[in-house]
């Protein structure tokens, strides 16, 4: 009698394209990563061959914005049916939980790639077309925008924007609030680096910048000095993932022993 | 009218009774009060300062060296000297100021614009010729013009532009007791008050003469006045030359030199005579120990949002309404409310930091940047204000949106984001970090816990992360307060225009 896992796909998808906010938040996640990723493209100047500033982390600053609208998208997926009630209903139609915490990832995670692929896709023209203009010329070593290296900080970006869906969905999960869920997620994501930046003993800090999920998302998006990274950028994106995983495991458990 | 004034503060206790019975936002409000001290411990161990960054090994801080007002100080020029007693005058005309900075090899990026704005030189009278000792002086500068400037931190305009043969600068400074005052002229019989300076701490016999410093990174750098019609009131007994400082901070003797023929006496100098905020990391800003408000921020702001948003998740929202029909007054007693606990945290929370913080950051082997009274009350007050004005505006725009998540992340998002992005991305060559986030956005009211002045005779890299911020402490949380004062405008506009 119970329904299986494709029927639990498409009952998610249809809450999740039958209501607007989601549509709104993502487009939200790429009008402000691409603006404010503009807007820092604007801001910078390499003015030496010594400015030692990474063209990449600059075109993908918009994340740092981007990643909270992101938080809200994943925490509202489940938060809004805690807050309407209307878990009840879908825990009545669909007994296993399990199944329907996965028909939830799967139908956010989906719609979150693509439009963080976008926003990705956004930044990094915006930044070819204004960062020449800002001093990142071959002149000063900056040859090219389009090696290896920039298509893998893209795809970590993007990955990035899509594992902190995740872990936001796992969150949320556990906590059942929304309020209090997203102030967890946004702790979690900006105290981290406000914290590595503020203490000065060097270890400390730097495995706070290894531990934190922005700090080491961040690592993904590294094209220069990556010898000197806490992290290697696909280490970093691991971290990311093992916060997510975490998150996810611990919003199962939540759901799956204890009364909704 | 006093019926309407008492249904107001009715309102406002109807609001703080919601407020204060919902355990998990007083707990919410409990962490903010915590978490700003307790993070105090965490920020207040500043042993990474003295670490050398080429060598990688961390290496013993000098002692600090600190000024009469206890502040840290630098104090290192070159003085030719004589000691005189009791009051009067030195005169001098100074007909040019040349500076000798040693070129930068290829590739490497010179420190600063090579610090020639305020290479300095000109007359001085000083308490003895011990380093941090008081002083007051007059003196010409690279491109400030004459400046008066006593006892390290204090700096006044006197005549501006360049010296040079053509256009010689006059300067005199006249002892009167504990007070010396600096006078300027252009043709040494029209004379200008430019300042005075207070010295308590001079004795009847003191060291007045000539000196020379040239602000800048490197030790060999230095600078060059010529000095002609010397004149003093006291007995003349000829010029001592003293390498005030000795050796630079790496070690190196300072280069300095003391020239005299029958027309002229020139004196070339190196170091500054300054406050030592001049490399950033040499002094600790009491800053630090509130550095957990941000810690505190998330769940004040959590609670501020749920304020309104749990009203209209509950319904409660028209129970509020038909008790309170006028719309307006309901927003502004819930905004009382919620700005008094902010506040009263903010206050409670970083008193505590301050006194838990204070002397943990002293423990450090870096000098902390003594704060005075009005700047510890100025700080104190001025978080419970940050935190009482963004706690306002979560509750606006949880009006705004009606829904908790997007309110509080939107919060989180205009004062957070823009202080990481002054730390981090927005960093251009040479550790300049592109500040306007910090000026246009609520996170600029970070600015009233700014502990240290910025000096404008001390060329640095004035940072967020060293305790700097781009705007007056008052005018930052004056935009913070402008962003809740529109949000509640505009919260005010929905909440009558809309159904609840």
């Amino acid at each position: 009698m119970s329904v299986d896992a494709g029927q639990a796909l498409h009952a998610e998808w249809t809450k999740f394209r039958t209501v607007a906010g989601p549509a709104w938040l993502l487009a939200g996640v790429i009008a402000l990563t691409v603006a404010v990723g503009a807007a820092a493209d604007g801001a910078v100047q390499c003015s030496s061959a010594a400015c030692a500033i990474d063209p990449a982390k600059v075109t993908f600053t918009g994340v740092y914005l981007g990643q909270a609208v992101v938080a809200v998208a994943g925490v509202l997926a489940i938060g809004n049916e805690y807050s309407t009630g209307m878990v009840a209903v879908s825990l009545t139609a669909m007994p296993r939980r399990l199944t329907w915490l996965f028909a939830k990832a799967a139908v956010l995670t989906g719609p979150v790639l693509i439009a963080a692929a976008l926003a990705v896709a956004g930044s990094a023209v915006a930044g070819r077309l204004i960062l020449p203009g800002h001093g990142f010329t071959p002149a000063h070593g900056y040859a090219s925008l389009s090696a290896a290296a920039d298509y893998r900080a893209a795809l970590g970006a993007a990955l990035y924007l899509t594992l902190i869906a995740l872990l936001s969905l796992g969150v949320s999960a556990a906590v059942r609030d929304s309020a209090a869920a997203i102030g967890l997620v946004l702790g979690v994501l900006y105290l981290f680096p406000l914290a590595a930046a503020v203490i000065s003993n060097v270890p400390i800090s730097r495995h706070l910048q290894q531990i934190g999920p922005l700090p080491a998302g961040l690592d993904a998006q590294a094209t220069t000095g990556l010898q000197n990274l806490p992290l290697t950028p696909w280490q970093g994106l691991g971290v990311v993932a093992l916060w997510a995983a975490g998150a996810f495991l611990l919003g199962g458990l939540a759901l799956k022993f204890r009364d909704a | 009218m006093t019926v309407e004034r008492e249904s107001f503060w009715c309102l406002v206790h109807a609001e703080w009774t919601k407020l204060r019975t919902v355990p998990g936002w007083v707990l919410a409000v409990l962490v903010t009060i915590v978490a700003i001290p307790a993070f105090a411990f965490l920020a207040a161990d500043v042993s990474g300062g003295c670490t050398q960054s080429s060598g990688g090994h961390a290496t013993a801080c000098p002692a600090p060296l600190t000024g009469p007002g206890g502040e840290p100080v630098s104090d290192a020029f070159y003085f030719a000297h004589q000691a005189v007693t009791g009051n009067g005058t030195i005169t001098a005309q100074v007909t040019s100021l040349t500076g000798q900075v040693p070129a930068v090899p290829a590739g490497e990026v010179a420190d600063g614009p090579g610090g020639q704005p305020w290479f300095k030189a000109g007359i001085i009278v000083k308490e003895n010729t011990s380093q941090g000792s008081a002083y007051a002086a007059m003196m010409v500068t690279g491109a400030h013009g004459v400046r008066m400037q006593w006892d390290y931190v204090n700096d006044t305009p006197g005549l501006a532009g360049n010296v040079s043969a053509a256009a010689p600068r006059w300067l005199r400074l006249v002892r009167d007791g504990d007070t010396i005052s600096g006078y300027d002229s252009a043709d040494g019989t029209h004379w200008t008050l430019v300042g005075t300076a207070a010295l308590p701490r001079l004795t009847s016999i003191v060291q007045a003469g000539l000196f020379a410093a040239a602000p800048s990174g490197g030790d060999s750098t230095t600078d060059t006045g010529v000095f002609r019609h010397v004149g003093l009131s006291w007995p003349a007994t000829g010029w001592t030359g003293t390498n005030v400082g000795g050796t630079g901070p790496n070690g190196v003797p300072l280069p300095g030199s003391l020239r005299q023929n029958a027309v002229t006496i020139t004196v070339t100098g190196s170091g500054d005579i300054s406050p030592a905020v001049g490399n950033t990391g040499s002094v600790i800003s009491l800053q630090r120990a509130l550095t957990g408000t941000f810690f505190g921020l998330i769940p004040l702001i959590v609670v501020a949002a749920m304020f309104i948003t749990a009203e209209y998740r509950r319904g409660l929202i028209r129970v509020s309404l038909t008790a309170a029909p006028r719309r307006g007054r309901l927003l502004a007693a819930k905004a009382v409310a919620i700005g008094a606990a902010g506040f009263a945290a903010g206050l409670v929370a970083a008193t505590l930091a301050l006194a838990v913080g204070t002397p943990l950051l002293r423990r450090n082997n870096m000098p902390l940047w003594p704060a005075s009274l009005p700047t510890e009350a100025r700080m104190v007050v001025g978080t419970g204000a940050l935190l009482a004005v963004a706690a306002v505006l979560a509750l606006a725009i949880g009006t705004i949106v009606r829904r908790s998540a997007p309110a509080i992340a939107a919060v989180i998002v205009v004062i957070f984001v823009p202080y990481l992005l002054a730390l981090g991305p927005l960093q251009g060559a040479n550790g300049q970090a592109s500040l306007w986030p910090l000026q246009i956005t609520p996170a600029a009211a970070l600015s009233v816990q700014q502990a240290i002045p910025e000096f404008s005779q001390v060329i640095t890299v004035y940072r967020p992360n060293a305790g700097f911020y781009p705007l007056a402490p008052w005018a930052g949380l004056a935009v913070e307060c402008a962003w809740a004062a529109a949000a509640l405008a505009v919260a005010y506009y929905l909440l009558r225009r809309r159904d609840a």
